[in-house]
């Protein structure tokens, strides 16, 4: 009978059952935090209806399971683990096929398969915690119906021989099988795929002994599956894929033949075994089953020679014999400006007219680049780097053209780019800059701060084919609404393109888009802009049309999306909300009077010290990628640009300090202070001065207060005498002037790694102050030890929240942090119209001492709120209205 | 003496299982008082409609569909539970009621049972307690415009499923029967509920699970497909899989064949009498069902066969008639596992 095998069987909508007779099962990986980049920053965004599209589009292009894992450290991984399998579950076409939930924290485990009806996969467990935990997690999956994949890893660590292999392998199925009965057919080993040719003696088993332990683990252990991530074999290849992908397909049809049969596989990087180029195959599979002494040698040697090979090999000078152009291509690329005047000049001598250099030479090579970046092959650091060398190079011509009279070359179209009046923050807006100039676009930016009739006449003088707004702080979204409208208003034509880190797309679409007649298109990152650019461009099959039209339906959807899903939400009253605000326990809680009250401002700064307190993550964000400091540096698809990127900070902050090119500068006071009248927290200083907070107003679950910051406060008739502090530090003095500078030189590349190293010193210098303020000047937490790592996950007792940060998003407040410090006669840092700090890198807030203080979201308010606000602050409503329009529920 | 497990008597002969409950006590007319009762006369909103009240209200209705189901020749018949779950009682008020009313109702079915077993030995009688799906879902969106969203919670349906399941094994039950399963995922938390139960309680009852495939799609409501479906359910040890309601005994044919191909566990099917006419009745006599059901007997698909929505004790009769000529589908055998070393 047909059924003296068990299958493993698996299923969605539909069944997959997976027999020995099967071909290879192929797992997508797309849906993976840590496989696509693309994937993790939708997810952060919340954009979980585009990250639906991934997963459709890996079902569509074959995918026979989906893998999906939500382990990032700024995700709640439950959370987007639980509400992405949900959406799924709406889509038959994504849900036909089963499901692997992938995550090393078994809470996130747990919470997947209770929301899947299909027979899923548990993407792992292993005996890394021992027998018990591991048996009790495997009886659980069973119970819930799901078949699981076994790590090879064990209470001594992960299995990286064939012997270890083999005895992990074999001690978990025995443990299952003879101990909970669970299914032999269930089991999944994923017997540790690691890279070969890493030029360690000890690496170079690795492929082999993960063959030798499937074909002895099939053989051995009936019934089970083996699996593995394909492309960790290849990673000493990295950028060079005609290798990787023969090391893919040769490892794959040896292992498959041993009997590995699913495993995760990038279709894109994988030659059909047939396909390989002989020498390369013999090349590979010497390193891959360890068949010579010299096979990694060897194998690097074709690697180097490999002419798609974008990978330079270090002090390699021989490209320098190449021809011409293949020489200016390659310097482009990699960002090397050391031979580029040389090169250019020959350039010239070769043609009739100097811009024939920039029209032939430089765009090919530009060309290459944004092939490269658009196929995701290249990084934002690289191109930021590449625009450099494009600058010089063109700096270099422009005598020579201008000499002839030639006028300038001809572009693909001229962007102007501003960040709106009011805002300072222009380094994503410089990032998309570049990013366009390198492409060949002619850019006209008009800096930071800009006032809308100073954007629109600069339009209209320059004929601009788009416009680019950016800004980073909430009041920029109402600029960029006044914007919209004017022009409307003056009868624009030329389409608008929305960016930086407050705006979105819903907020687009909402907001702006119904502003203004022509198109607007939310670009989320600098990457999408020259594929947008390119599409707003009038071409001649009016392409950009229907690409305009598409836009305004696709924005006009969201809208009724957006505004119908809104309307759901239930809110209190603001005297309902205030009802059920947090009661501290008066009785239990003496607040601590600070060793030091009043004003002090501190002058100078250890920069050594202050260098500790960096949170790099941000910084790594700022530049495009994506992943946690420290993990980032060896992440496989961006590490390498990370290490890259992270030595020239080194260097740079190196002379930052050594040089003094910084000023840092802060002022913070401690007061005694009282909630008064429930949301305000009335201040002793020389005089009364009032802070206005913002009570949450949206329904919460039984047992869950509606916050304001008052609420961490003792009330005046609480009869104890409470305090607060508020401070504002800057390390942003110099920064322009520096900037400028590097700008005169082309170098825009120092000019945004300045500009992101002053915002990281600046968070450091809070987070730094925010210390000494606890255990020191304060002193209510002077036991405290902590390393940095728990002080960016937020470990310490009090809280810091910034006005125009989600606790209190008024920006309102500052002015009267303002008044209260005197800042900017402290410390020079002054406050635009729009409320931002300028210099940009500037930090300013609260200090709460109270232990049960958090940092929380406030959401949306009603307008009854807005109406006390307004009249317990002495404003107009109209005024209140427009600072706390991003807040104010529809 | 005690009666043979059931497991012994699939081995020999086709059981059979009762018809539809409702359409039988739709028959006595019961209005809002005979709802109440005595007892609940001063409950604060309707009761009438929620038939499983009538275990506590109307015993001896209840017992008498059960006892003409049993005269009809049924070896097996469900308890009126179908939405006794503290989620489905919440329509009524009447969540507290949960624990009595499976109790009682199990108590009903099982007197009843002991009464025709000791009548006649050689036709041992069986109790399934029933747990329906109740009437909200957890892996599909009751709001069309946020699929997101979900009424229930796994969690919520594991502890309403494991309090029924309780009271019915406290109340006598032979089997539990997680029946007209609509959204699978409802279903496994039934079954992880059943699950623990038999670990902390030290027992092994014997579970049947069916499932409902809504129409010619030939899909679950959640959307699964029949071997999909299977495939979800059988990592539990069960007495038998299959498929009830929704369509007629023609109309399940295929889905039948699907799972009795597939699966190692005896196949049960429940139909109803037919597709409902215009009026939502079903007219398809108990000679006509009888018929269609002759087909999966013939092509040995099944060893558990009764009627749903629109089926009688009429019904039942002319099934049990036929299945007596007939012998069970041959229930496989799992591969034992074989040991290496």
């Amino acid at each position: 009978m047909s059924n003296n095998i068990r299958p493993l069987k698996l299923s969605g909508l539909e069944p997959l059952v997976i027999t020995p007779e099967s071909n290879f099962i192929n797992v997508g990986e797309r849906t993976n935090v840590a496989g696509s980049k693309k994937f993790l920053r939708l997810i952060k965004e919340g954009s979980f209806e585009e990250a639906l599209e991934i997963a459709r589009e890996q079902v569509e292009n074959g995918a026979q399971i989906i893998d999906i894992n939500m382990d990032d450290g700024l995700i709640d991984g439950k959370e987007a683990m639980v509400r992405f399998l949900h959406l799924i579950a709406a889509e038959p076409d994504i849900a036909r096929v089963p499901i692997m939930i992938d995550s090393s924290k078994w809470e996130i485990i747990e919470a997947g398969l209770q929301v899947v009806q299909g027979k899923s996969v548990v993407n792992s467990i292993s005996l890394k915690e021992g027998e018990e935990e591991f048996l009790e997690q495997a009886k659980k999956i069973k119970r819930y119906g799901a078949a699981v994949v076994i790590m090879a890893f064990d209470e001594k660590g992960q299995a990286d021989t064939f012997e270890r292999r083999i005895e992990i392998a074999e001690r978990s199925y025995r443990l299952l099988v003879d101990k909970i009965n669970f299914p032999p057919e269930d089991i999944i080993f994923d017997l540790n795929i690691f890279p070969v040719a890493t030029g360690m003696e000890e690496h170079r088993l690795n492929a082999l002994d993960f063959i030798r332990g499937t074909a002895w683990v099939r053989e051995n252990l009936p019934y089970c599956s083996v699996s593995g991530g394909v492309s960790n074999v290849s990673f000493s290849f990295r950028g060079n894929n005609k290798v990787r992908e023969a090391m893919h397909s040769a490892f794959l049809y040896h292992a498959i033949k041993a009997g590995m049969n699913m495993g995760i596989v990038n279709p894109a990087l994988l030659e059909v075994y047939d396909d390989i180029d002989p020498v390369l195959l013999t090349y590979v599979e010497d390193v891959l089953l360890n068949q010579r002494d010299d096979a990694t040698e060897r194998l690097l040697e074709y690697a180097e020679s490999v002419t798609q090979n974008i990978r330079v090999a270090k002090k390699d000078d021989s490209w320098r014999q190449d021809p011409l152009q293949d020489r200016i291509t390659r310097s482009l690329v990699k960002g090397i400006d050391a031979y580029i005047q040389q090169d250019v000049e020959e350039a010239r001598q070769s043609v009739d007219r100097p811009i024939e250099v920039i029209e032939g030479h430089l765009m090919t090579g530009m060309n290459v680049v944004g092939d490269l970046f658009g196929s995701g092959k290249m990084f934002l650091p690289q191109v930021v780097k590449s625009a450099r060398v494009m600058k010089k190079a063109v700096a270099y011509l422009l005598p020579f053209i201008e000499a002839q009279k030639e006028g300038v070359a001809s572009t693909n179209g001229k962007v102007l780019m501003a960040t709106v009046k009011g805002d300072v923050h222009d380094i994503g807006k410089n990032i998309v800059s570049v990013v366009l100039a390198c492409n060949n676009y002619e850019i006209i930016d008009l800096g930071v701060m800009v006032p809308p009739e100073k954007i629109l006449d600069t339009a209209i003088e320059h004929q601009v084919d788009i416009i680019g707004l950016s800004g980073l702080i909430t009041p920029s979204l109402d600029e960029m609404v006044f914007l919209a409208k004017e022009m409307n208003r003056r009868n624009f034509k030329v389409p608008l393109m929305i960016g930086g880190a407050t705006t979105s797309r819903a907020h687009t679409a909402v907001k702006i888009d119904p502003e203004y007649d022509c198109t607007v298109v939310h670009v989320n990152d600098a990457s999408r802009a020259v594929t947008i650019a390119g599409e707003l461009l009038p071409q001649e099959n009016d392409h950009h049309i229907a690409f305009a039209k598409a836009k305004k339906e696709e924005y006009a959807k969201l809208r009724k999306d957006f505004l119908g899903r809104a309307r759901k939400k239930e809110y209190l009253s603001i005297e309902q909300a205030r009802a059920n605000k947090l009661q501290l326990n008066v009785a239990d809680y003496d607040p601590y009077m600070p060793n030091q009250l009043g004003i002090q401002v501190l002058t100078d700064v250890d920069w050594d010290e202050l260098v500790n307190f960096i949170d790099w993550s941000p910084f790594f964000r700022s530049w495009d990628l994506h992943g946690r400091f420290p993990d980032i540096l060896e992440d496989e698809v961006v590490g390498e640009q990370a290490r890259e990127l992270f030595k020239d900070a080194q260097e740079m902050l190196a002379k930052i300090i050594e040089e003094n090119w910084l000023e840092a500068k802060a002022v913070f006071g401690l007061f005694p202070a009282a909630s008064v009248q429930i949301d305000d927290i009335e201040v002793q200083a020389e005089q009364t001065y009032t802070f206005r907070t913002l009570r949450q107003q949206s329904k919460k679950a039984k047992g869950k207060p509606n916050l304001a910051l008052a609420d961490y406060i003792l009330p005046k008739e609480s009869g104890k005498q409470d305090y607060i502090g508020a401070f504002c530090v800057t390390t942003g003095f110099g920064v322009e002037q520096r900037a400028k500078a590097f700008e005169a030189e082309h170098d825009d590349y120092n000019s945004i790694m300045l500009k992101a190293l002053a915002d990281r010193l600046a968070e450091a210098y809070a987070e730094m102050l925010h210390l000494k303020v606890r255990k020191e000047y304060w002193g209510y937490a002077s036991e405290e030890n902590l390393e940095n790592e728990s002080l960016i996950k937020e470990q310490y007792t009090g809280i810091r929240p910034a006005p125009g940060y989600p606790a209190c998003p008024d920006h309102l407040e500052k002015e009267t942090i303002w008044e209260l410090l005197d800042v900017e006669s402290h410390t020079g840092v002054r406050l635009t119209e729009s409320l931002a700090m300028w210099p940009a890198a500037s930090v300013s807030g609260y200090y709460f001492a109270h232990p049960e203080a958090r940092y929380f979201g406030l959401g949306k308010i009603k307008k009854d709120q807005v109406s006390s606000y307004a009249q317990r602050k002495q404003i107009a409503m109209e005024k209140a209205l427009k600072w706390l329009a991003p807040n104010i529920a529809d | 003496m005690t009666k043979p497990s059931i497991q012994q008597i699939l081995q020999k002969r086709i059981l059979v299982l009762d018809g539809a409950m409702g359409t039988m006590l739709q028959k006595h007319k019961f209005e809002e008082a005979d709802f109440r009762g005595d007892r609940f006369k001063d409950h604060p909103c309707d009761v009438k409609g929620n038939n499983d009240l009538l275990s506590i209200t109307q015993p001896e209705a209840i017992a008498g569909v059960h006892e003409a189901y049993f005269k009809a020749g049924a070896d097996i018949v469900e308890t009126n539970t179908f939405s006794a779950t503290s989620i489905a009682m919440a329509d009524y008020q009447m969540e507290h009621l949960v624990d009595e009313l499976n109790e009682q109702s199990a108590r009903i079915a099982s007197d009843v049972a002991k009464k025709f077993t000791e009548q006649d030995p050689n036709k041992p009688r069986y109790v399934a307690g029933a747990i329906g799906p109740t009437n909200k879902t957890a892996s599909m969106s009751p709001d069309v415009n946020d699929p997101g969203y979900r009424a229930i919670s796994f969690d919520e349906l594991r502890q309403a499923y494991k309090q029924q399941a309780a009271a019915l094994i406290k109340g006598g039950v032979d089997i539990l029967l997680v029946e007209t399963v609509f959204d699978t995922l409802n279903a496994k938390a039934a079954l992880f509920a059943i699950e623990e139960l038999k670990e902390e309680m030290g027992l092994d009852i014997p579970v049947m699970v069916s499932g409902t495939i809504t129409d010619a799609s030939g899909r679950t409501l959640s959307g699964q497909t029949a071997e999909a479906f299977l495939i979800s359910i059988e990592h539990i040890p069960l007495l038998s899989v299959g498929f009830n309601c929704a369509l007629g005994a023609q109309q399940l044919t295929p889905y039948l064949e699907s799972v009795a191909s597939k699966s190692t566990f005896a196949i049960s099917a429940y139909p109803n009498a037919g597709l409902p006419n215009a009026f939502g009745e079903y007219d398809q006599t108990p000679e006509q069902m009888a018929d269609q059901i002759k087909t999966y007997l013939e092509k040995s698909l099944v060893n558990i066969i009764g009627g749903c929505c629109g089926t009688s004790p009429a019904h039942i009769e002319a099934i049990a008639n036929i299945t007596q000529n007939y012998s069970p589908r041959p229930l496989p055998k799992t591969n034992p596992l074989v040991h290496v070393k």
